[in-house]
């Protein structure tokens, strides 16, 4: 097994923090900042339910299921990009 | 054989899923001969908690890798089951639909808690705890830190959180096993416990985690039936869950109708609540935000830090798998969590609307006590019916109930036949004993590995270990069943306890030792110890000492006062001391990738 070079485990890190940050970023929004406006949403109306509520008891859920999806195959392209993915399967 | 076992393992529970099903239509069948309700919630309870043994039994072991980490093999789908079953516990299960029920839109933080707290473990957690290769959470503060005092913080804050969570569990198997059985609560509790024990003494990690994944498919099944049912009947369709906003609006109109909020209970119950909160809105002004934004973030930081839930993505068989299975679980545990709101939208209007059979309030007192299920649930005092003005009908401010029950209730205040609630129970019991049951092992898997093994006796050898183990396991067991016979708290203000105490002491240190490659052992330690006192003394000043609550800070919420006081802490302490030596760095470094060895080597 080759050793990784020091310079490609940065890049691979660099890469990882990115996603991460982003990841995190979508995460704030839909757990934080759209309950904290639920009131306002409200007076929206979406599949029928109050627009507000509709987000806390199902929209921002499926933003995370989703999310972690996205993020573990995008990790493991980030990985495999700079060979530090596992060798099996 | 092993790899048969594992290659084999969607047949095995497809077969078992299909096993349950026949059982529950054999249920059907016998009622419609006449069998009795008492029967049938019998038969339900036990049969479950015999399958589970069964599992249990065949699954045990005397490997020190299949006990703690059940031998590193559990395909990504599968941990996705067995953790979303450790996940949903009895709070998940029998009280969120209660709360919401009751408490309205800003119950709805813990539904959104317990799912956006899974992106900050599978961004931060997960797979880089997976690469090092620990057996237990401790065991990665000890290694990445070094020293034993690290490692000693590690399993205070631990057993503080877990066995606060593990209380509330076994009390919940206790207050399902005495309904079912009819014996006394306080049997029902060790009832419980002999069940829990069942399934994790033998083949620790290895059987939980089997067991689990059988525990999940029952009580998924046991909560999706009912709501799709009633759905039916109300006429919103097979999908309930997409197409209950018509629900929603005509509760708003039958909440002005009852003047629900207006009129407020003119008599109090130990226990028991009338509805006064709305059920959509979210509340005016920014207190009302402030009060959701941080339950979820205590509840989200929580999730990110209890150990029972991080060990789980210890058994994958690698970090890819680890990652991946964090995504499934989520969407395991989505299933039930957005499911909680409609069944509670949809019991609501079964008791509200005055067009359905069903309908109570508005009615007559003396026809509405007449009632079969009103008479049960009030016979134990979970329920109450009283004429506050004497006027002869029931109105909203004069219905009493306990939020706990909502769920069990359900089956039988929509009419639904016995079979159900029987389902329902036993729905309840598997989420009770799969939380209880991955915590004991958690608790239990720290003492005897971190405390026992790597602090006391090093040289113990394998079946010493794992003899300790299952002694640590069973006198814990028997403990928290103790102490839940003595029904010191409700369900769920012992839930959000354990999280807010994990998030408190945890969560820093856990995240900075992967993403701070400067943190060293001094911070840590300073990081564990100060944010898990502060967050202790503020529970004890606003919950004991009768101090009013700062900024709407309550009890459910004090991670609020842990989390920054640990951070801050733990930089500060950090920057003060010399940085980790070039061999942890290396470490850390060596975790951040997926390839390669693990840190700690197998059977350390």
């Amino acid at each position: 097994m080759s050793e990784t070079t020091s310079d490609a485990r940065q890049a691979h890190w660099a890469k990882t923090r990115n996603l991460t940050i982003g990841i995190l970023v979508l995460w704030f929004i839909f757990s934080l900042v759209v309950p904290w406006f639920a009131n306002a949403l409200n007076t929206m109306s979406f599949l029928g339910f109050p627009l507000g509520y509709y987000m806390a008891a199902q929209g921002s859920l499926v933003v995370f299921v989703v999310l972690i999806f996205y993020l573990a195959y995008k990790q493991n392209k980030i990985d495999e990009e700079f060979g530090v993915a596992e060798d099996d399967q | 054989m092993k790899g048969n076992f594992i290659d084999n393992l969607p047949k095995i529970y497809g077969l078992y899923t299909g096993g349950f099903i026949v059982f529950i239509l054999l249920m059907a069948v016998l009622e419609q001969m006449g069998m009795s309700a008492e029967a049938i919630g019998l038969l339900f309870v036990l049969f479950t908690i015999f399958i589970y043994a069964a599992i249990g039994w065949l699954s045990r072991t005397m490997q020190v890798e299949a006990y703690y980490v059940a031998g590193r093999q559990v395909p990504a789908v599968f941990n996705g089951m067995a953790t979303a079953a450790d996940w949903m516990s009895g709070a998940s299960f029998v009280a969120m639909a209660g709360g919401i029920y009751f408490g309205g839109h800003g119950y709805l933080a813990f539904v959104v808690g317990w799912t956006g707290g899974y992106v900050l473990v599978a961004s931060l957690m997960a797979p880089y705890l997976r690469k090092f290769g620990c057996y237990t959470v401790p065991d990665y503060i000890g290694t990445r830190y070094g020293g034993n005092l690290a490692r000693l913080c590690a399993v205070i804050v631990l057993v503080v959180a877990s066995f606060t969570y593990v209380t509330a569990q076994i009390n919940a198997t206790g207050t399902i096993a005495s309904r079912a059985l009819e014996i006394p609560f306080e049997l029902g509790v060790w009832f419980g416990l002999l069940g829990i024990l069942l399934c994790s003494m033998l083949g620790g990690m290895r059987a939980v985690t089997w067991t689990q994944v059988a525990q999940y498919i029952v009580l998924i099944i046991a909560y999706l039936v009912p709501v799709i049912w009633m759905s039916n009947k109300q006429g919103f369709g097979v999908i309930p869950q997409f197409a209950y906003g018509d629900a929603i609006a005509r509760l708003g109109e039958l909440e002005t109708q009852w003047q629900v909020g207006t009129l407020k209970a003119t008599e109090t119950f130990a226990g028991l609540s009338t509805l006064v909160n709305s059920h959509a809105g979210a509340g005016e002004g920014w207190l009302s935000s402030w009060k959701f934004v941080t339950l979820a973030i205590c509840m989200m930081a929580g999730t990110a830090s209890l150990p029972h839930i991080l060990m789980r993505y210890f058994t994958t068989p690698s970090v890819r798998a680890a990652r991946q299975s964090v995504a499934w679980s989520l969407l395991f545990i989505f299933l039930l969590y957005f499911t909680a709101p409609a069944l509670a939208t949809f019991t609501k209007l079964q008791v509200l609307d005055p067009n359905l059979a069903t309908g109570i309030i508005g009615k007559a007192i003396s026809d509405v006590q007449a009632l079969d299920w009103v008479q049960k649930w009030s016979e134990v005092n979970f329920l109450r019916v009283s004429d506050s003005n004497g006027d002869g009908i029931l109105q909203i401010n004069e219905f009493f109930m306990r939020a706990d029950i909502v769920v069990l209730a359900t089956p039988e205040i929509a009419g639904l036949p016995y079979v159900i609630s029987g389902l329902v129970a036993a729905g309840g019991m598997a989420a009770a004993m799969s939380t209880a049951d991955g915590l004991l092992l958690a608790i239990a898997n720290a003492l005897s590995h971190d405390l026992y093994y790597k602090m006391i006796d090093p040289r113990a050898d394998t079946r010493k270990r794992l003899l300790t183990a299952r002694v640590l396991l069973l006198a814990i067991g028997a403990l928290g069943a103790f102490i839940a016979s003595l029904k010191l708290t409700s369900i769920l203000g012992a839930v959000a306890w354990a999280f807010d105490f994990a998030c408190s002491g945890l969560f820093f240190p856990l995240v900075l030792g992967i993403w701070w490659k400067r943190a060293n052992t001094a911070g840590a330690v300073a990081g564990m110890i100060g944010g898990f006192v502060a967050g202790t003394a503020y529970l004890y000043y606003v919950r004991f000492a009768g101090g009013d609550p700062w900024m709407g800070i309550d009890h459910l919420r004090f991670g609020i006062i842990g989390m920054p006081v640990s951070l801050v802490c733990m930089v500060v302490v950090t920057m003060m001391t010399k940085e980790p030596d070039e061999e942890t760095q290396r470490m850390v470094d060596e975790m951040r990738i997926p390839k390669g060895a693990t840190i700690l080597s197998a059977e350390h």
